[in-house]
């Protein structure tokens, strides 16, 4: 990693260029690497190029739907750890609690970073996305209502008047058997 | 926040949840508490250096304690303290090995084994009525003879034997009023006589056989004028006595029961005599002393009976009993001050001139006057006789005297406290130096490592002896600076004697003492006693550099009518500021919530009169009081009358003179009890500087109960009148408990409760928004404990969620008793095993720490229970969320656990009061038990949830991170150097396990960019996960990027790769698998 930064740092030394011109005719003075077949992407022509692309896409979008969803399972395994953390608070509890609120708010900070290598101009990112979210909207849910079965949520009047101090008495009086 | 302090508090709940102990381990015993011992003010003394063996000396005292003490360092071999009710009225020795006791009026005689204080027999001693008591035994040559001990009591003379404790004989004086003076034995050991009066003008003679009792003859006479007071033997058949006017000396004698007198006017002996005399008490053959007003006579009798004064002393003079130096020899000490020292003389009885003894002695400290003197004799190296003197002062302390030096002395005020204040002590300022306390650095980690080890087992037993020694030395706790969690403090106690000390809660040392002058007795002021000692000055905020200070308020006289005193003293100090008699009397001290800028606290006094007068007397205070006036009430029980009254107050006095600081008081309301049905045994109320944190205490369902918390409240227990005895003396249905909550400023009944068939004493304490009391159920034949909790209904609907969020309640606005608030209380009964002395409650700084009550039990003990055992709603199966709250199983009798006796294996003889002060860490609580005994500890009571525990080992924790910390280095660098060397060591081209020809890439005509992913690690980090390795490689693609190597490919190809064959069609088949990256497998590009 540290290499690749200082050649970068260092100065622009190379460029890649992504456009895509495999395809066009090049000089023949060098022989293609192994694997490299300019012969088949030369003839796959544009059909194949098609139908390629259509994998591709088809390829990403059930790969993106599999993401989607693969909070699902998380939100599963969750409610079955709450389910077998009790209701009392100790210190699994709580740590299972807090890791159920922020994995789905990791991952819903980190939504655009999961569907970035299934983007594509074909592929319609946007239910999955919201199901992804919505999934992890769900997991959220699942912790913050394990958070107020716990008691740790501010929902009852004991937990707004319980550190109230007295008031203050207006009238003051003290007496008592005469001294002896 | 709110879910902060809340998961905090689940916290701090679930730890309480554990069993609440307190238990010590034996090697913390004497860390944060300290016991003292004390024995109170000595009334008699009796020595016993006779044998050979460690000298002692047998004394009792006026809080009714027998003790034997030791003669050198005056430290107590053994102590009985007898009950409240059971003063000794004589002490001796009997056959050389039993202390013989007699008490109670006369009527109980016990003997204790000399030695080891164990007790032999005890008997008791019947009569026909109340009277004064004598003991005496008479001497005996012989030391193992039964001797017959001579009891007067309750009105007849027994006879009873040293051995077993039987009484031999006994005797009904024919008039019942017939007060024994002394017993005389006569020389042949078969007759004594007994001689008295009867009312005040009749004097009588009784001789008895010694060994049966019987009356041999009686002779009476009557004195015309009257007599009073103190008798003086002067010879076995001569006494000599005041008359009623005091101004004349009668000497009786009574030769073979031939009663004679004979009068002698003391202004004849004393010249400028006027005014009363007084003799003191004394048994000296043909000497006897006379006080006046101006000095003290002494006056000799010839057997002729005539008087002749031999000598006048100016100063106030003591002198002791005559004490036997050889067969024909009696010698007495006379102690007489002057000049600031003690002049102790030693004269033998048949001559005046002869001084056997005169010394000198500086006392360190004022002490006041000598009360009473004890002489005992022992035999110098070189035959001749010296003396020492045990001497009572005025303070109550014990001195031994012994060649002209104090040779020991013991603080026995502190037996008796009537008052107690805590003081701050100072702030460390620059000034201040601590640093001579400290140890050293070295010695510090010496210590700690010494710690370390006895944590980690490794210690030797010497090794744990050094620890423990010191922990108990620490000199931290007994700095002279207030220390960061508010243990040290200051205690300030008043003592009987009218002398203020300061003691120190760390380890129990007097800082100071001051015996206060205007507590003594002097001509203005007969007979002055303290009442109490209060807070006057706390400063804290702007009034910094003041040092605080203490109210202590007397009194001229005994009754509620007699004028007050006043006395400031600086806490810091010792130093008595200021002090003044009052010219009103004193019935009530009521410190007032106000302070002026000096930070003094207003106090108001109630005289007999019910006027109110302010102190401090300045008109910042009048401005600041009548700012109040109109909401300062106060309120007076009247038990005689079953009468309990509330008043307000009005701005002027109703005397003559105008004064500004006096105000007079109207009655607001009042409360009669029925006289006949009830009388008043006890009032309390909440402490005025109690903190409570919340006013709401959250029940199970996370449901709130307003507590209804008011200082204005006072709990009243009534019996009736029957049932006001002792326990037993009356039936279960003659007798009934009332208990009443009432508001004092409105007199407004909010709770009344009857328990039939109970009775007192009631011993109650009055915390927050509950009552807990103690008293007999008469029934059940046992003590019960009831608590009462009084909730306030008219906020119990500030419920809504939203509203409080957005503060729209009106929990924090001022309460006015007058707006009546609806209360509800609960409560509930327990049986008690033990009956108890004294209740009191823990008190913190802010109030969340969890209360425990302090029970000082009747065997002296001070137990501490949790408030949790006292909860009206405790039931007996409580519901899933009551478990979680914290409520326990009901049960019909508290349980004692062993462990929880603050006072651990320790007694707090003749406890009489438990105060506790917070200290600064929320946590601890400062606990001072009083009786004869002192102790102070500090409780937790939700243990030390704030802070370590003192013996947590700092350097273990030190240790261990700079360990961690040298460890992370150490391996960094062994890490750094092991990449050196393994990169140097893969010096050749880093082996390549994978290259892939990415599809879209772009070739030059120069330079083919080779993309050479380094998959090997990567496809490391998620060994078979069932994901494809396609799918990790493009999702690592920055990563991959950022690794890549250019290669300029043209070489290699030519090189190495031309003749390389290359399955094509293999190759294309998975990459239309993959549609994206080729498979591993297919792909040949593998480097050597």
């Amino acid at each position: 990693m540290d290499k690749g930064k200082a050649v970068m740092g260092s100065g622009r030394r190379w460029a890649v260029d992504f456009t895509d011109n495999s395809t066009l005719p090049s000089s023949r003075d060098i022989p293609d690497p192994p694997g490299f077949s300019r012969a088949s992407q030369e003839q796959d022509d544009s059909a194949v190029a098609k139908q390629k692309k259509d994998a591709e896409a088809n390829w990403k979008a059930q790969k993106a739907w599999e993401v989607a969803q693969a909070p699902f399972k998380n939100l599963l395994m969750m409610g079955f750890m709450m389910w077998m953390a009790g209701n009392t608070v100790h210190l699994f509890s709580i740590g299972i609690t807090f890791s159920a609120l922020w994995q789905p708010i990791g991952a819903l900070q980190g939504v655009g970073k999961v569907f970035e290598p299934y983007k594509d101009s074909k592929v319609d990112l946007l239910v999955p996305k919201l199901v992804f979210i919505a999934l992890n909207l769900g997991g959220l849910a699942l912790g913050i209502w394990k958070l107020n079965t716990l008691g740790l949520l501010p929902t009852h009047a004991s937990d707004w008047v319980s550190s109230l101090p007295p008031a203050k008495e207006v009238e003051y009086s003290r007496g008592g058997f005469p001294l002896l | 926040m709110a879910m902060a302090i809340r998961s905090f508090l689940i916290c701090l709940f679930i730890l309480s949840l554990t069993v609440p102990t307190f238990s010590l381990h034996e090697d913390q015993v004497g860390l944060m508490d300290w016991h003292q011992k004390y024995i109170g003010k000595v009334k008699h003394a009796v020595f016993q250096t006779q044998k050979t063996g460690r000298k002692r000396v047998l004394v009792s005292t006026e809080e009714n304690v027998i003790a034997s003490l030791d003669l050198r360092h005056g430290e107590i071999f053994w102590r009985h303290v007898l009950g409240a009710n059971d003063a000794i009225d004589g002490i001796d020795t009997a056959m050389t090995k039993y202390a013989i006791t007699l008490s109670s009026g006369g009527s109980i005689l016990r003997a204790w084994n000399l030695p080891d204080g164990q007790m032999v027999w005890e008997c008791f001693l019947q009569g026909p009525s109340d009277s004064k008591s004598l003991l005496f035994v008479p001497t005996s040559s012989k030391v193992d003879k039964d001797n017959t001990i001579l009891v007067f009591g309750k009105g007849s003379l027994h006879a009873v034997s040293s051995i077993h404790g039987e009484i031999v004989w006994k005797i009904d004086f024919p008039s019942e009023s017939f007060e024994v003076q002394e017993v005389i034995q006569h020389h042949d050991g078969n007759t004594i006589y007994v001689v008295g009066f009867v009312g005040s003008s009749q004097f009588d003679v009784y001789q008895i056989n010694a060994k049966n009792g019987e009356l041999l003859k009686h002779n009476s006479a009557a004195i015309d004028g009257g007599f009073s007071g103190e008798v003086s033997l002067v010879s076995t058949a001569k006494l000599v006595v005041l008359d009623a006017a005091r101004s004349t000396l009668l000497t009786i004698s009574f030769q073979r029961g031939e009663i004679s007198f004979q009068k002698t006017y003391i202004s004849d002996l004393v010249e400028d005599f006027s005014g009363m005399a007084v003799i003191l008490p004394s048994k000296l053959t043909g000497l006897f002393a006379v006080k006046t007003s101006t000095a003290t006579a002494f006056i000799s009798v010839s057997s002729e009976g005539k008087l002749e004064v031999v000598d006048k002393i100016m100063h106030p003079t003591f002198i002791s009993n005559a004490l036997s130096i050889s067969e024909d020899q009696q010698a007495f000490a006379l102690v007489w001050h002057g000049d600031n020292d003690i002049h102790l003389n030693v004269k033998q009885v048949h001559d005046w001139n002869s001084d056997l003894l005169k010394e000198r002695i500086k006392l360190d400290q004022q002490r006041g006057l000598v009360h009473k003197v004890f002489i005992n004799n022992y035999v110098r190296t070189d035959k001749s006789h010296g003396f020492r003197a045990l001497i009572v002062m005025e303070d109550h302390s014990l001195l031994l005297l012994q060649q002209g030096k104090v040779v020991w002395s013991r603080e026995d005020g502190l037996a008796s406290i009537i008052g107690v204040a805590t003081s701050e002590l100072p702030v460390e300022k620059e000034g201040v130096s601590v640093a001579k306390v400290e140890l050293n650095l070295f010695e510090w980690l010496k210590g700690h490592m010494l710690k370390v080890k006895g944590s980690l087992m490794l210690a030797s037993a010497e090794d744990v002896a050094a620890i423990q020694g010191m922990r108990l030395k620490s000199s931290e706790k007994s700095k002279m600076i207030r220390d960061h969690n508010g243990f040290r403090k200051l205690l300030i106690v008043l003592t009987k004697s009218g002398k203020l000390f300061a003691l120190h809660t760390g380890d129990g040392q007097i800082v100071w003492s001051l015996l206060l002058n205007s507590l003594r007795q002097t001509e203005a002021c007969e007979n002055p006693t303290g009442i109490n000692v209060f807070q006057w000055q706390v400063p804290h905020h702007h009034a910094m550099d003041e040092n605080p200070s203490v109210l202590v308020v007397g009194r001229c006289g005994t009754g509620t009518d007699a004028l007050g005193i006043f006395s400031y003293i600086d806490t810091y100090t010792g130093k008595e500021l200021k002090s003044f008699g009052l010219d009103h009397s004193v019935a009530q001290v009521i410190p007032l919530p106000l302070t002026d800028s000096t930070e003094q606290l207003l106090h108001l006094l109630i005289d007999a009169n019910g006027q109110a007068h302010l102190y401090p007397r300045a008109p910042e205070a009048v401005s600041i009081f009548q700012r109040e006036l109109s909401n300062i009430y106060w309120y007076s029980v009247e038990a005689d009358k079953g009468l309990i009254k509330g008043h307000g107050l009005k701005s002027n006095c109703a005397g003559e003179v105008a004064d500004n600081y006096c105000f007079g008081t109207r009655e607001v309301w009042s409360i009669v009890f029925p006289s006949e049905s009830e009388k008043i045994i006890s009032t309390v109320t909440r402490k005025s500087n109690e903190v409570v944190h919340t006013q709401a205490k959250v029940i199970a369902d996370q449901d709130v109960m307003y507590k209804y918390i008011s200082k204005n409240l006072l709990f009243v227990a009534t019996v009736s009148p029957k049932a006001s005895g002792d326990i037993g003396s009356a039936t279960p249905g003659e007798s009934q408990l009332v208990v009443y909550v009432i508001d004092t400023v409105t007199g407004r009944i909010l709770h009344r409760m009857t328990h039939h068939g109970s009775q007192g004493p009631v011993h109650a304490v009055f915390s927050e928004n509950w009552i807990v009391y103690h008293y007999f159920n008469l029934r059940a034949h046992r003590y019960e404990m009831t608590v009462i909790e009084i909730y306030d209904q008219s906020r119990a609907d500030n419920k809504d969620v939203l509203k409080l969020v957005l503060g729209k309640h009106n929990l924090s606005s001022p309460v006015s008793s007058y707006s009546r608030p609806e209360v509800t209380t609960k409560s509930q009964s327990y049986y008690f095993t033990h009956s108890i002395k004294a209740i009191a409650v823990t008190s913190t700084a802010k109030g969340i720490t969890s209360r425990h009550l302090l029970i000082g039990t009747i065997g002296d003990q001070v137990l501490a229970m949790d408030k949790r055992f006292f909860d009206p709603r405790r039931s007996v199966n409580p519901t899933q969320s009551e478990k979680e709250e914290g409520i326990l199983p009901l049960t019909d009798s508290l349980p004692i656990i062993p462990q929880s006796y603050v006072t651990h294996s320790l007694k707090v003889e003749g406890l009489r009061g438990i105060v506790t002060v917070p200290a600064k860490l929320e946590s601890n609580t400062l606990v001072f038990t009083y009786g004869v005994d002192l102790f102070f500890t500090r409780l937790a009571p939700s243990r030390t949830y704030d802070s370590l525990t003192e013996d947590f080992s700092y350097a273990l924790l030190l240790i261990t991170i700079v360990a961690l910390v040298v460890a992370i280095f150490v391996t960094w660098v062994l890490s750094e150097k092991k990449d050196l060397s393994d990169k140097w060591s893969k010096a050749s081209p880093p082996k390549v396990c994978k290259i892939y020809l990415l599809p879209r890439m772009k070739m030059t005509d120069t330079v083919t960019v080779i993309w050479l992913i380094f998959l090997e690690s990567l496809s490391h980090s998620s060994p078979s996960q069932g994901q494809s390795r396609e799918h990790l490689c493009a999702a690592s693609l920055p990563e991959a990027i950022s690794s890549m190597t250019l290669f300029p490919l043209s070489p290699i190809i030519e090189n190495s790769l031309t003749t390389t064959s290359m399955p094509q069609k293999k190759h294309r088949r998975s990459l239309a698998q993959h549609n994206f990256l080729p498979e591993e497998n297919t792909n040949p590009w593998v480097s050597p």
